[in-house]
């Protein structure tokens, strides 16, 4: 029991970490770079117990997803952006019959068919809704390899707790590196019961001695559809005001705060321990959820007159939710890449130095 | 006097009123399908699976588990549905804009995977909930929404059947069509039905029963004419019987 330490791509951790969670299905369509977790899934799903289905297409891979969530079932699908693109109806369809779902997105380039180079062009896609209607998706983005097994095992609970489709986000960089990582083993509960499992009994599993259940999102009525709106709306508050997630570093005397997310975040902390070497006092604030965004935190460090600057790995997404935290008290500025080319630690550091020196 | 309860409602359908136009099939098929699930006794671990379309609420009539899918997503929500509850008895209720022409793709490869599953696909030929529009399966000549001079070949192409094209793949165990013009080919609708399902629990994998059925709003007949009219084109172009 306890922790087993192991070597393992991003995209193998997010797999067994679904496994160790409980999922006992998976969908999934191939679509380069994330294409490990599909293999993985379709070796060992089997051998847990669990189905695996190789599906004709996206679409059918998040509607069979929305089919064994129906049931019950702790299940997940997998892909990169294009891919999730054609996922984004079903996505809609499990936000309004509220069915827990998770969705790994290692974000590719776009747009179109873009490359397989690692982007965060996706975020507004992950963090807006993607889909019609008036929803959300709880969104996480983890930087490590160890990050990405952990907070899979946490979205299975997440979203069975809120009722809600949980996307992992992450990229090409993050699914395909290997670090070494620590492991449930033997699938040991202190480390894979996140949340305690809940009894879904709206879930549709034949309606033996109880009335029929019924898992929809229609609501002909337009009172109707005001009240399920309503009632998401009041789950969506719950959540904005409990689970924001961030971390930082050096917040406390910093003159300039960089705010990333995911991989992106590592190349900011190494400009930011640069910068520290060179007598000038960065930090860092790397949000992990990015839907609900930690917009208090953001609030709290932007009291004192600091300059604010937000690195993507996509021509400036994230930055807007970080305008509407900060909502005009420090300035912000922002540097990014995208299409495949992915900032240095050299290029932020000198960006921070400009703006430090311009003042 | 001796009094005998001869016909009463099907304990699998609820207490309500469809909202089904007159002559429109979806009651009829609904009840079959009710009485089919309480002949097998079934009702208790049938989950059904419905589309988009005018039946999508089938669920309101029905009392039963169910499950809605997305527009054409039936047959992957099924398949998803009865691989993790492999004991449940599974059906989709699908259209023909629904399973032809946007879930074509579920279709064929939920039938060529073989999954254990029945589907009842109701063949009227048009797009009934958004307003008569063209359908897959609507004939040539016939006058819809989209095809307000007839469907031609050069425009829109030919009926599509989808019977006869999943009867061809080796994941397919029972496909039949059959048509609910009347009481005659009503019975032989709900022996198919039957058959679906038992073929089902005898595990022999994917089985389709479609059925004409009548849309005399969006055809612009009485549904007495429609009655006609099914027997005299639709059925040229749809022939009865078992196709595998």
């Amino acid at each position: 029991m306890g922790r087993e330490k192991v070597l393992m791509p991003g995209n193998e951790a997010i797999a067994q970490a679904a496994l160790d969670a409980g999922c006992r299905f998976y969908a999934g369509y191939p679509i380069t770079p994330q294409n490990e977790i599909i293999a993985y899934m379709a070796l060992h799903m089997p051998l847990a117990g669990g189905v695996f289905i190789q599906s004709e297409s996206e679409l059918a891979a998040i509607n069979m997803v929305l089919g064994a969530s129906a049931c019950g079932v702790r299940a997940m699908t997998s892909s990169s952006s294009p891919g999730i693109s054609l996922m984004q109806e079903g996505i809609s369809y499990l936000a309004g019959a509220q069915l827990p779902a998770v969705i790994v997105n290692i974000m590719r380039a776009g747009p179109g068919l873009g490359n397989i180079w690692p982007a965060q062009s996706d975020y507004f896609q992950a963090v807006k809704g993607g889909g019609h209607g008036d929803y959300h998706c709880m969104v996480i983005a983890p930087s490590t390899v160890q990050e990405a097994y952990d907070w899979t095992i946490k979205a299975f609970g997440l979203a069975d707790k809120y009722r809600l489709p949980v996307i992992i986000l992450g990229d090409g960089m993050l699914g395909q590196m290997m670090e070494p990582l620590f492991v449930a083993h033997d699938g040991d509960k202190r480390i894979t019961n996140h949340e305690p499992r809940i009894t879904k009994s709206w879930a549709a599993t034949g309606c033996k001695g109880r009335p029929a259940n019924v898992v929809k999102s229609f609501r002909l009525q337009m009172g109707d559809l005001e009240q399920l709106n309503e009632e998401l709306q009041e789950k969506y508050s719950r959540i904005k005001a409990k689970e924001q997630i961030a971390q930082g570093l050096f917040l406390d005397d910093a003159d300039i705060i960089l705010v990333a997310y995911g991989t992106m975040a590592r190349m900011a902390k190494d400009a930011v321990n640069a910068l520290r070497d060179q007598g000038l006092k960065a930090g860092l604030l790397r949000p992990i959820s990015l839907w609900p965004f930690p917009v208090d935190i953001l609030k709290q460090i932007t009291k004192k007159p600091i300059k604010i600057l937000v690195v993507e790995m996509s021509y400036g997404q994230m930055v807007e939710d970080v305008k509407l935290a900060v909502n005009g008290r420090v300035e912000v500025d922002f540097l990014g890449r995208s299409g495949g080319g992915i900032l240095s630690p050299e290029e932020i550091t000198a960006k921070a130095k400009g703006l430090l020196e311009n003042e | 006097m001796n009094e005998r309860k001869v016909f009463g409602r099907s304990r699998s359908l609820r207490e309500a009123q469809t909202h089904y136009c007159p002559g429109c099939g979806h009651g009829v098929i609904h009840r079959l399908i009710a009485e089919v699930i309480d002949e097998l006794g079934i009702r208790e671990s049938v989950i059904g699976i419905t589309t988009i379309g005018c039946a999508v609420v089938a669920y309101d009539y029905w009392d039963f588990d169910c499950v809605e899918s997305p527009h054409g997503r039936g047959l992957a929500v099924a398949s998803a549905v009865k691989r993790v509850r492999p004991k449940n008895i599974v059906f989709t209720y699908q259209g023909d804009g629904d399973l032809a022409a946007i879930g074509a793709g579920e279709t064929i490869h939920a039938a060529n995977r073989g999954e254990d599953v029945t589907v009842v696909f109701v063949n009227n030929s048009v797009y009934g909930m958004t307003g008569g529009q063209m359908a897959p399966t609507t004939l040539i000549g016939q006058r819809t929404a989209t095809t307000p001079r007839g469907r031609s070949v050069q425009a829109e192409g030919y009926p599509l059947k989808i019977s006869e094209l999943i009867a061809q793949l080796d994941g397919a165990s029972y496909v039949e069509r059959c048509s609910c013009d009347c009481p005659k080919g009503i019975l032989k609708t709900k022996a198919a039905i039957k058959a679906g399902f038992l073929n089902q629990i005898e595990g022999k994998g994917f089985s389709l029963i479609e059925i004409l059925s009548a849309c005399p709003t969006y055809w612009n007949l009485s549904p007495l004419e429609s009655m006609e009219w099914m027997k005299n084109s639709l059925m040229k172009e749809f022939p009865l019987g078992r196709l595998k």
